[in-house]
């Protein structure tokens, strides 16, 4: 099987640990080789979270730079700032909508233009799909269920070999039950942007 | 019953890595698991803590390494399974008890869980632990994927039974954080009580006793020699002219390069999972069959000055480098990348690692360090300190989320070393110079080494403040209770040992307790503090907001806006207190309602009194 490299990015409470680890998840009930890796200790501190899936054999744990086939951010900014994982051939799935961190409140930084940033990211690797992650979340009625969005997307882009289902059962399997609808609603939602964008 | 206590043999679960070092624990029939938290292994007791009822073992969060170290060296002298956990630095503390424990040796198995941290992640330093081992004279082992850290848990009880020493199982962040598949083993019937047999001339270190016991540890390593030499932990994987030598993690890396540079056929990796002692023979033989070598490991040359002293020794002259020969850095933890690099280039074959994108157009992006929470009581607290003592004061800090305050605008950390060392290191600031000192300390770490310094502090008439910023919860490193809490995160009712007392019975004879989100009272305490002539103490007393949301004890307030009208762009709430629930929007200054939590303290802030709870919400 050919190895898939995955990486994830996103902003402590984004979700994006709880989406590594369900395709981490989806991989063992679908008998794929797995190994996830995860940053812990910062993730409700505001600071940036990151997590890698890499499937398919190879058994090292993280993914270097240049070395991403999948770049997921949960942030737009968090995603340029992740660009260096990339080469030619990554497909990068962004999320736009911006999450300023305080040293823009506070003056000590300026959030850059996004189009811009997400225009030159287009233009340097394969594939970028972009789409306002929650909007999408907030449709599905749980401004919470971005990383099922982004989840969805990363099966929608069809760049790696999961299948729906399989991540279907694993957020079933986690999900409490108040959430469950909103979350498979906002996982088609990231499905049906990945295959648009 | 936990998935984790089942015995279920054959049974397949996606763990993380500490997860799967209980799992270990759990098979191998433990009676007694201690720890200090400290990430990477705050999971390890997290887990046992959710076990350790329905599992049938004794657990304790112990109030510092040492003491856990000790506590676990009871229960294996009395013949029973007792494990350990703790980070790098924790060994630090825990190593007095550790050098001696190896000459004093176990009855029942005892595991030392020591999780290093490469790159320093969340640590303030990255030294390798393997020292440790060849301080101690005690064996290591080394996993290199989940199912390794179970089984090798499994692995270092039985080979402490063998041996009669404690046994270290040595991981980095990145084993500890993995998440991967692992299968369950049978869970093996061990008792729970033991005896303790008195032996005094085997168990009293006094130096006629351990003059012997220093003889029965040598000869203990050569023991432990033989088992290293047979152990399957220590193999080597293909054949070839080219020889890797890698451990921990880096085997993962070693093994994808090999693989990814098509070298299959040149290059024989030998893994060294039993890493001390190092098998003498197996390197020789290792060393006698190929023509070049190339050692991989994380941190320090040890692996590596080993290997070319067993070449010196034996008079093999192949080129063995690592470190030595500048291939790799002794910074920082390494990637598949860097290794697929390094190996390319020494073995002098074709780098086939893909080119990263051109990223010099990237438009200059703001940073994202990690901040305090919306409402944290620290930030209330620095801000009426930083009223009362100025700019000017030296600010001693510890480690907790309170060392976040080091980074502007609070700017409130002026030197941090190791837990407990803010109030040890006010002692000679305050004495060395004539500045004002403020020291803070979080009451987690109060109890863990705060208070010999602060006894030290009175006696020797040291002048400084002592802020003990009582959250009621080690906040950190996930939450978990210390002895100053009188129930733990499932509700159940603990002794709780009173700081105020604890402070009292130091000898200080000015203690205020204040709820630092009533400024100005917390500014006044402030105030007496500082013209109190000797070491006083503030007591910041206020419930980590995070904690209390979590346990289900959060306050009822409402969160507050901005009254444009009233605002006159005095930015202090901004300037001073920085909380991320407040941003600027066209010039304006605006609260998100989503992150703030009601805390009030920027509404005290505010001289306009613009900041007001919204009514409605």
């Amino acid at each position: 099987m050919e190895v898939t490299r995955i990486v994830f990015v996103g902003v402590g409470g984004q979700g994006n640990l709880l989406a590594s680890r369900l395709v981490g998840e989806a991989c063992i009930s679908a008998n794929v080789p797995v190994v996830v890796s995860e940053i812990h200790g910062m993730a409700q501190r505001g600071g940036i979270v990151e997590s890698a899936v890499v499937m398919g054999g190879a058994t090292s744990p993280i993914v270097s730079d240049g070395e991403a086939d999948i770049l997921i951010g949960f942030e737009p900014s968090e995603t340029l700032r992740a660009l260096n994982k990339c080469n030619k051939n990554t497909v990068v799935i962004s999320n736009i909508r911006p999450l300023p961190p305080f040293t823009v409140a506070i003056g000590q930084g300026v959030y850059p233009d996004m189009n811009k940033g997400l225009d030159l990211v287009k233009h340097s690797v394969a594939t970028l799909i972009a789409f306002d992650g929650d909007a999408l979340a907030e449709k599905a009625g749980n401004s919470l269920s971005l990383n099922m969005v982004m989840l969805g997307a990363l099966v929608g882009c069809k760049a790696t070999p999961l299948k729906e289902e399989w991540i279907k059962k694993a957020i079933e399997n986690t999900t409490k039950k108040a959430f469950l609808d909103s979350n498979m609603q906002a996982f088609d939602f990231g499905v049906a942007a990945a295959r648009v964008g | 019953m936990h998935k984790l206590l089942l015995d279920s043999p054959g049974k397949e679960m996606l763990l993380l890595g500490n997860e799967a070092i209980v799992r270990g624990a759990i098979e191998a029939g433990i009676a007694v698991a201690t720890c200090y938290p400290g990430t990477p292994s705050s999971e390890i007791p997290d887990t046992f803590f959710t076990l350790y009822q329905e599992g049938g073992f004794y657990f304790e969060y112990s109030t510092n390494e040492k003491v856990a170290l000790e506590v676990a060296s009871g229960a294996a002298v009395s013949g029973v399974r007792s494990i350990v956990s703790m980070k790098h630095v924790g060994m630090n503390v825990a190593s007095d008890a550790l050098m001696t424990m190896a000459y004093l040796g176990v009855n029942g198995g005892m595991v030392i869980i020591n999780a290093d941290d490469p790159s320093l992640f969340s640590s303030q330093n990255e030294q390798d632990n393997r020292y440790f081992s060849r301080l101690s004279g005690l064996p290591m082992l080394e996993p290199i994927n989940a199912q390794e850290m179970k089984d090798m848990t499994i692995s270092a009880f039985d080979l402490s039974e063998k041996l009669k020493l404690p046994v270290i199982l040595r991981t980095t962040t990145r084993l500890n954080h993995i998440r991967e598949r692992v299968i369950f083993g049978p869970i093996k019937d061990k008792p729970k009580k033991g005896y303790f047999k008195k032996d005094p001339f085997h168990y009293v270190a006094i130096p006629a006793v351990s003059r012997n016991l220093h003889k029965t540890l040598l000869q203990k390593y050569d023991e432990a020699l033989k088992l290293s030499e047979n152990s399957e932990y220590n193999s080597i994987k293909g054949k070839g002219k080219w020889g890797i030598v890698a451990n921990g993690v880096s085997v993962n890396y070693v093994q994808d390069a090999v693989e990814d540079l098509g070298i299959g056929n040149d290059a024989a990796i030998l893994r060294m999972g039993f890493s001390y002692p190092l098998p003498n023979d197996i390197i020789l033989k290792f060393l006698n069959s190929v023509e070049k070598v190339l050692v991989v490991e994380e941190l320090e040359p040890i692996m590596e000055n080993e290997i070319r002293s067993i070449a010196q020794s034996n008079g093999i002259n192949v080129s063995i480098k690592g470190k030595g020969g500048r291939l790799f850095t002794r910074l920082y933890e390494f990637d598949p990348g860097l290794v697929r690099k390094a190996i390319a280039s020494y073995f002098g074959v074709n780098d086939t690692s893909p080119v990263k994108i051109d990223i010099s157009n990237i438009p200059d992006l703001p940073g994202r360090p990690p901040n305090l929470c919306p409402g944290c009581p620290h930030r209330a607290m620095y801000y009426s300190i930083k009223k009362v003592y100025g700019e000017d004061a030296i600010y001693p800090s510890d480690i907790g989320c309170y060392t976040l305050g080091v980074l502007p605008p609070l700017s409130m950390a002026d030197i941090v070393i190791c837990m407990g060392a803010s109030a040890g290191s006010a002692c000679g600031i305050s004495a060395a110079t004539d500045q004002k000192v403020v020291a803070f300390i979080g009451d987690s770490t109060f109890f863990h080494s705060g208070i010999p310094p602060l006894i030290n502090a009175v006696h020797n008439n040291h002048k400084f403040t002592l802020v003990i910023l009582d959250n009621g919860t080690t906040a950190m490193t996930g939450h978990q209770p210390h002895p100053g809490v009188d129930t733990d995160p499932l509700g159940v009712k603990t002794k709780q040992i009173s700081i105020e007392s604890v402070v009292r019975g130091c000898g200080v004879e000015h203690v205020e307790v204040v709820n630092p989100l009533q400024i100005k009272k917390s500014i006044s305490a402030a105030q007496a503090a500082k013209d109190f002539d000797g070491v006083s103490v503030i007591i910041s007393k206020e419930i980590c907001p995070l904690y209390a949301k979590s346990i289900k004890r959060a306050k009822k307030t409402r969160p507050f806006y901005v009254n444009q009208d009233k605002c006159t762009h005095h930015m202090d709430c901004i300037n001073y207190l920085a909380c991320p629930a407040m941003y600027i929007d066209n010039g304006k200054t605006m609260i998100n309602q989503n992150l703030c939590i009601g805390c009030a303290v920027c509404a005290q802030v505010c001289p306009e009194n613009a900041i007001l709870p919204i009514k409605d919400a």
